[in-house]
């Protein structure tokens, strides 16, 4: 199950720049929305009981169970510094699959499910924005608003997320 | 077709190597003095089992040894012949060859050919015994016999050789070999090394009457007259495998023997090697084939069936059966059906009883389990709050499920368990050929060959106890003299013992050797720069010998020097969760036990809160909890804390601290101390409480996180909470290496 998902995500991946459209589900942090490739969503679900992990950095939420898999939980908000960390019934966390590793991410709100085509994207202008340009497909308009598209996949397979082996290093910080 | 026969090579492959292992073990459990027929039996159908095997699916090489091997089985079973040890050596030596050759076709390392020729050679000279022991022993009986042993070697060996032939040189040889002959024997020796020239002049005087006519200044051409029992295809054999066999010519002369056959006359004048020099027409090998008895045509389709590689393995099921006709027209009618039946049903009551499963499905099956555990732990755990009045069918409902799910998950986790004897079985070998090699004497007991384990388990600890086993025998075991110099018996004894004890199974190397040297390790380890003083407790030493890079230099053999050192054997068992402790006494033997958990999977734990937190401490490495007197806590320098357990001073790891939680109490007094002893090294972890004792499910962190020091593992609690599983090890060294660090 998860491999197909996975296979499926990977393979929306390569498809993106040439496709003429693809799906992104959108998401607040603060004031700002963003999207994600829908294929690398696995499920969105509320935050509940987590366990800390001991010196992991603090976006690092700690890890929950999801039905008998362990899954690390990240709080996007904390990583990059956008709207007050607070946690309710609203805040969600979307699962998310990426190549067959499952990791959540917390955020202040699922907005909704859109359809990009090509042309509605923009090149992502060189800005000291909090994410790295080098993590952002680009931006895309509808109806006035403006999304910044993440690679999810490359952001959360990043070195500065710590949550692969290659890492390491802040453990004994 | 061929990718449907490729999809059984699996199954063939590991049948096979199922059936080698078989047959090793059977070899190495043979009584030479009265071997058993049973035995003998089914070594025989092991061989015979991978040839029909390695038939089906083309691979030659592996046919042509296992027919070598059943060929000189079939006579051993028969009775013809004594088992010697040289022949249980050179079976086991063939059965190596064949792995090798299995490993060949799986597009691992290739078998080495000249490893391969070597066996078969040596094969072929046992047989080529055979032939001649029977003739002089048994003439009589032998005369179909010894036809049939060389004729089912030749197809092995000329495999392409056309069919009608091989009988014919079936027939001829059924003659030749009923009394000595005279060969006149020529090849050409100009590229054979002296060496090589002499042992194969020595292996030829072995077989009778040897002279040498060489012309002394001719050194190109060897020239010999033979005077044998041999037949002339043995004689063939025996020289082909060294001389050129373009230039190999053996002639048989003036004849010795008073029975001639026209066979023989026409077999008389042969250069096998060159076809034109072949003087028999294939009219004449019919004829022959005719004349000769019912006991040849049993042999010359069997020897067709090994030959045609393509048959099916109930083909070559059927040639056995034919193979066992011949003897059975001269024994008693009783033996035969007393025997026959048997086999078959034997054959159904194995297939029966067990099926093929992958271990990926066994694996999900268990992951399923421990999912039903949890969620029926969840379940009693919300069940508890309810009223037991007004929800009593409920209840007795629950306690049920409970019950099931328990035998359940047993019942699942049992079919992962193996006997450890799936261990132990390849030891006899390896202590069999690693003695003979060092000259000494060594017997292996094993005890409790019947203690389960998992698979995983079984799998990782082969490795780690191998070594034990070499290092006991290279440096525990004395040699003999200096062994019946100590007054002991010239023979050590190495024992394995298995057992379980509480949730683990204990594994026990132990040797009646020399024992550890104290001074010797203590002097190594000064040497090494290891912090070590005299007053250090046996076991203390005796751990030093784990240390990296830690050997007893002069000693190094090929036998230990084998890249596997006692740091790496330690650092295996410590990664399956289980620890090493050795005991020794000097002069008296050495007994390392490793002690594991009874399975990878689930792990005996002991719940502790720490804050709002909740770790598990793995059972195993705790040996009490207590809570202390303030009086007892004392500090190092103001920073380090140690407590006094029982007269010994304990670093304390403050669990807290090292993940920076806040803790519900502060004061260690107010706590509670958990003593763990992580091989050997003792620490006492403060914790706020203890919560409760746990089987739990051992999830891993890495497969969607990473590692985390001071972290095995997580798991899953009764209310849907992940636990961290905590490395006591770990913890323990991290903290002892801080203490070390801040003195």
């Amino acid at each position: 199950m998860q491999q197909t998902q996975a296979a499926s995500a990977s393979e929306s991946s390569n498809a993106t720049p040439n496709s003429s459209s693809s799906e992104f589900l959108t998401f607040r942090l603060g004031k700002e929305e963003y999207g994600i490739e829908i294929l690398k969503v696995q499920e969105i679900r509320g935050y509940d009981a987590i366990t800390r992990i001991a010196n992991a950095p603090e976006f690092i939420k700690g890890v929950v169970n999801l039905r008998g898999v362990i899954v690390p939980i990240v709080d996007m908000r904390i990583k990059f510094n956008l709207g007050e960390a607070h946690y309710d019934q609203f805040t969600v966390v979307i699962i998310l699959n990426l190549s067959g590793r499952v990791v959540g991410i917390v955020v202040d709100g699922v907005s909704d499910v859109i359809n990009l085509e090509t042309e509605q994207l923009r090149d992502t202008p060189e800005f000291g924005a909090v994410i790295d340009t080098e993590y952002i497909l680009g931006l895309g308009t509808v109806d006035n608003r403006m999304l910044i598209l993440v690679d999810i996949e490359k952001l959360m397979s990043s070195r500065e997320m710590g949550l692969l082996e290659q890492v390491g290093g802040w453990v004994s910080k | 077709m061929s990718t449907d026969l490729e999809q059984f090579y699996q199954i063939f492959f590991e049948e096979a190597s199922e059936l080698l292992a078989e047959m090793e073990s059977r070899l190495l459990g043979l009584d030479i003095q009265s071997p058993d027929a049973e035995d003998l039996n089914a070594i025989f159908r092991v061989a015979h089992s991978i040839k029909g095997g390695a038939g089906t699916f083309g691979f030659t090489d592996m046919t042509e040894m296992t027919h070598m091997l059943e060929s000189l089985l079939d006579k051993l079973r028969k009775g013809e012949l004594e088992i010697r040890s040289e022949m249980v050596d050179a079976f086991l030596e063939a059965g190596d060859v064949l792995k090798k050759q299995l490993d060949g076709h799986r597009g691992l390392d290739q078998a080495n050919t000249e490893e391969v020729a070597a066996v078969a050679q040596k094969l072929k000279l046992l047989m080529a015994e055979t032939a001649q022991e029977q003739a002089v022993s048994a003439p009589v009986v032998t005369e179909q016999e010894t036809g049939a042993a060389p004729a089912a070697d030749e197809d092995s060996a000329g495999h392409s050789l056309a069919q009608p032939q091989v009988t014919q040189r079936a027939a001829s040889e059924d003659v030749s070999t009923q009394s000595a002959v005279t060969y006149h024997i020529e090849f050409a020796c100009g590229d054979l090394a002296e060496r090589v020239k002499q042992k194969l002049l020595h292996d030829l005087a072995c077989q009778g009457v040897l002279e040498n006519l060489t012309a002394p200044d001719n050194s190109d051409q060897c020239v010999l007259r033979l005077t044998t029992q041999m037949s002339e295809e043995d004689t063939w054999e025996a020289l082909a495998f060294i001389v050129d066999p373009v230039s190999l010519s053996i002639r048989r002369e003036a004849v010795a023997s008073a029975v001639q056959s026209p066979g023989s006359a026409a077999g008389e004048e042969r250069n096998d090697a060159a076809p034109d020099g072949r003087e028999i027409d294939a009219g004449q090998a019919v004829g022959l084939q005719s004349s000769q008895s019912p006991a040849d045509e049993g042999v010359s389709n069997s020897s067709g069936t090994g030959t045609g590689t393509g048959n099916d393995v109930s083909a070559a099921i059927d040639a056995v059966t034919t193979r066992d006709e011949p003897p059975a027209a001269d024994t008693p009618v009783g033996r035969q059906s007393s025997k026959k039946p048997a086999e078959p049903a034997k054959a159904a009551n194995n297939e029966s009883s067990s099926i093929r499963v992958s271990i990926e499905k066994v694996d999900q099956m268990i992951n399923l389990v421990g999912e039903l555990v949890i969620t029926q732990a969840m379940l009693a755990q919300t069940a508890s709050q309810i009223d037991p009045v007004i929800y009593e069918k409920l209840l007795n409902g629950l306690n049920q499920l409970e019950r099931n799910t328990r035998d359940l998950q047993e019942a699942v986790m049992s079919i992962r368990m193996m006997p450890i004897s799936f261990v132990f079985s390849r030891f006899p070998r390896v202590v069999r050929d690693v003695a003979a090699k060092l000259n000494k004497q060594v017997d292996l007991k094993t005890v409790g060959e019947g203690t389960e384990l998992d698979k995983g388990l079984i799998e990782k600890i082969t490795d780690p106890l191998t070594h034990l086993i070499r290092n006991s025998l290279d440096h525990g075991i004395e040699s003999p003299e200096s062994r019946v110099a100590k007054g002991k018996s010239a023979k050590g004894t190495i024992t394995l013992r298995a057992s379980h004890q509480g949730g683990s199974i204990v594994i026990e190397v132990a040797d009646d050797g020399a024992g550890l040297n104290r001074e010797k390790i203590l002097a190594k380890a000064r040497s090494r720069g290891l912090a070590v003083n005299d007053n250090m407790s046996d076991p203390d030493v005796w751990m030093l010998i784990f240390e990296a890079g830690f050997s007893t230099a002069d000693a190094i053999t090929d036998v230990s020097g084998r890249g596997v050192g006692m740091d790496v054997v330690k650092r295996n068992i410590q990664g399956l969760g289980g620890r090493v402790e050795i005991d020794s006494i000097a002069g008296q033997g050495t007994r390392i036990s490793i002690r594991l958990p009874l399975t990878l999977a689930i792990l005996d734990g002991l719940s502790v809160a720490v804050g709002d937190q909740l770790f598990i401490v793995p059972l195993t490495y705790i040996t009490e909890s207590l809570k202390p007197a303030a009086a007892d806590i004392k500090t190092v320098r103001g920073q380090g804390r140690v407590v006094q357990v029982r007269g010994e001073y304990l670093p304390v790891i403050a669990l807290h601290e090292v993940f920076h939680l806040q803790p519900a109490v502060n004061e260690i007094h107010e706590g509670i101390l958990v003593i763990l002893d992580a091989e050997g090294s003792k620490a006492a972890m403060f914790v706020d409480n203890l919560v409760g004792q746990h089987q739990v499910v051992i999830k891993s962190l890495e497969s969607n996180y990473r590692r985390v020091q001071g972290v095995s593992g997580a798991t899953i609690m009764g209310d849907g909470s992940v636990a961290l599983i905590l490395d006591a090890v770990g913890l323990v060294h991290v903290t002892k290496q801080r203490m070390v660090d801040a003195a």
